[in-house]
């Protein structure tokens, strides 16, 4: 089935598959490694009737999404890990105003400015966030320029659904590279009368709203105490739901499997190669590739052989981030390992293969 | 083949993966017209999957390979800026080089700036194509994609290069119907189709119904696990 594929370099395909899932408006900042998006969006959305602004900074791109989303908008950004790091105000307060928005960080090293080599170092960026207060944010971390495609097509539906940020985040690898991917059909645009009809509490304005004369808010300031205690339990009903919802992963070879990689994006492929390289050597290892990071998928971990398994290993291009929740996940069933690069560096996979041999020799 | 090659296309056209490939065969060669062997990396465009990644193998095989502005910074280094080194392989004649252009038009300009060498005739420029490629899937946008990079350089373009593929996912058949597009391209632009690349260990050249002449690609820019 390779007849209708297309070849495309990750950030083009992410960019088109925003525009395909019925985004049609975005705001940026040009960054490594993921400016083809904002060059591709200000090129192929003013053909699909959209908007392409290039804001001053990142802090101005996340304030014009967030104003975009309460008129009704299906909007999409994108940056990279500093430039992400900027939005982190807008996050806390869209989550707050309830304002959906599809959002997308291609990581790059760092701290800081940092490098624009692949790295996975803002994975506490985006599943414990930078702004303030109690809030979420769904994170999916595709680990192909497909699985990419699939999410953010899905994504500005997500996001409309739980009126909430949704956070697609691929290292620049899978920004960079190039893969065959087979693309979705466009989806329907709605029209001005179907926004306001179907996004009942967005700030249309009356015109298109067939004579109902309600005023609609989106705010996120709650002067009152016991308002705003009331406004963030009911924010957390929505983040349980998320939770049961959401979680999604894949698991390889778990049975049987002497030492198990937990590893997302750009490192589970990485790690699949050097489950060959350790069966090779009569070592049997396994794989668990989380693909929602919040919510993490902890049922995941109940799917380990424990009777054969040793060891547990997170491999991340970062000093152990994830590593934290896969800990919370086996609360102790399992000794847990860091695998990792840093920097902007990506380990091979016989460098993988050779942590997982060390750690069950350390174990014996 | 004239003394400089200077490798155009669209992003991801696999102008990077040719030049390196290209480099390598004639580097094996015996009895070479030019005694040295260069590999200048133009693309300041692109962050990754560059032919300066590929410097350590490269040299290892006698090519040079100019492209990193400090040589102290390795190959990650995004400047939009180029050493001056990399004149010395354009004006050696005897110094067969292959340029690598980074991608599209805008890629291409970097180009202008060394007009001078290209004023006579021991050059040619090649216009890679990939008929999988999303945005130049039809004959009329890959004929643009090329017209925009011919006028971009103010170089005609010399032959076409057919690289249609979908990586490891190419079968001969996507590698011949983009040859069929190819021919037509060039017979519609008057530019002769110089030859058809294909994914070495992938394809077997013995599928592809006899069509000549034919280029092995090395897949040396992608790491193995991107395939796993």
């Amino acid at each position: 089935m390779t007849t209708d594929k297309v070849l495309m370099k990750g950030n083009e395909a992410f960019a088109e598959a925003a525009i395909r899932g019925g985004a049609r408006l975005y705001f940026g900042y040009p960054i490594t490694p993921q400016s083809e998006v904002p060059e591709y969006m200000s090129r192929e959305l003013p053909k699909h009737g959209g908007c392409f602004v290039q804001a001053e900074s990142e802090l101005g791109a996340i304030n014009m999404a967030y104003g975009a989303g309460a008129a009704g908008g299906t909007v999409f950004i994108s940056s990279s890990s500093p430039g992400v790091a900027l939005m982190q105000e807008g996050m806390s307060f869209l989550c707050s105003a309830e304002v959906p928005l599809l959002a997308m960080n291609v990581s790059r090293g760092g701290p800081g400015i940092g490098g624009i080599q692949p790295a996975q170092a803002d994975y506490f960026q985006v599943t414990r966030g930078g702004g303030n207060g109690d809030y979420r944010i769904p994170v999916f971390a595709p680990a192909s320029i497909q699985e990419a495609v699939d999410l953010l097509y899905e994504g500005t539906d997500l996001a409309q659904y739980w009126r909430n940020p949704v956070m697609v985040l691929a290292d620049g690898m899978i920004g960079q590279m190039m893969e065959p991917v087979k693309l979705p059909e466009f989806k329907p645009v709605l029209s001005p009368s179907e926004i306001a009809g179907r996004r009942d509490w967005a700030c249309t304005g009356f015109d298109d709203r067939g004579g109902d004369q309600n005023r609609r808010v989106v705010k996120s300031l709650r002067m009152q105490p016991e308002k705003l205690e009331e406004h963030v339990e009911k924010l957390f009903k929505k983040y349980a739901q998320m939770e049961t919802e959401l979680s999604r992963y894949e698991t390889e070879n778990l049975k049987g499997a002497d030492v198990v990689f937990v590893a997302f994006g750009t490192t589970a492929r990485i790690c699949r190669e050097a489950c060959e390289i350790l069966a090779a050597q009569g070592i049997k290892a396994g794989l668990i590739r989380p693909i929602s990071l919040w919510p993490f998928p902890e049922k995941a971990f109940d799917e380990i052989d424990f009777g054969a398994t040793k060891a547990v290993i997170s491999a991340e291009l970062s000093m152990g981030q994830m590593i934290s929740d896969v800990k919370l996940a086996l609360n102790g069933r399992l000794p847990v390992f860091l695998a990792h690069r840093t920097g902007g560096m990506v380990p091979t996979s016989p460098e993988v293969a050779a942590r997982a041999k060390a750690v069950l020799e350390g174990l014996k | 083949m004239r003394r400089l090659i200077v490798i155009a296309g669209h992003y991801g056209s696999g102008k990077t993966e040719l030049a390196v490939s290209l480099a390598m065969e004639l580097a094996a060669q015996k009895d070479r017209p030019y005694p040295r062997l260069a590999v200048v990396d133009l693309d300041v465009a692109n962050p990754y999957f560059r032919s300066r990644e590929r410097t350590a193998l490269l040299e290892e095989h006698g090519v040079r390979v100019y492209g990193d502005v400090y040589h102290s910074t390795g190959a990650a280094a995004e400047l939009p800026a180029l050493t001056a080194a990399l004149r010395a392989p354009l004006e050696d004649e005897g110094c067969q080089t292959i340029v690598d252009l980074g991608g599209n038009d805008a890629g291409a300009r970097v180009l202008r700036q060394f007009g001078k060498y290209f004023e006579g005739d021991d050059h040619e420029l090649w216009a890679v194509v990939n008929f999988r490629r999303y945005e130049t899937l039809t004959l009329q946008t890959a004929r643009e994609h090329v017209e925009s990079i011919q006028s971009e350089l103010r170089l005609p373009v010399y032959g076409l290069v057919n690289n249609t593929h979908l990586l490891r996912e190419t079968t001969p058949e996507i590698l011949l119907e983009g040859y069929e597009k190819a021919r037509a391209l060039s017979e519609e632009m008057g530019v002769p189709l110089l030859f058809t690349c294909y994914p070495a260990g992938i394809i077997d050249p013995g599928d592809l119904g006899g069509i000549a002449p034919l280029r092995p690609l090395g897949l040396y820019m992608r790491p193995a696990y991107l395939d796993k």
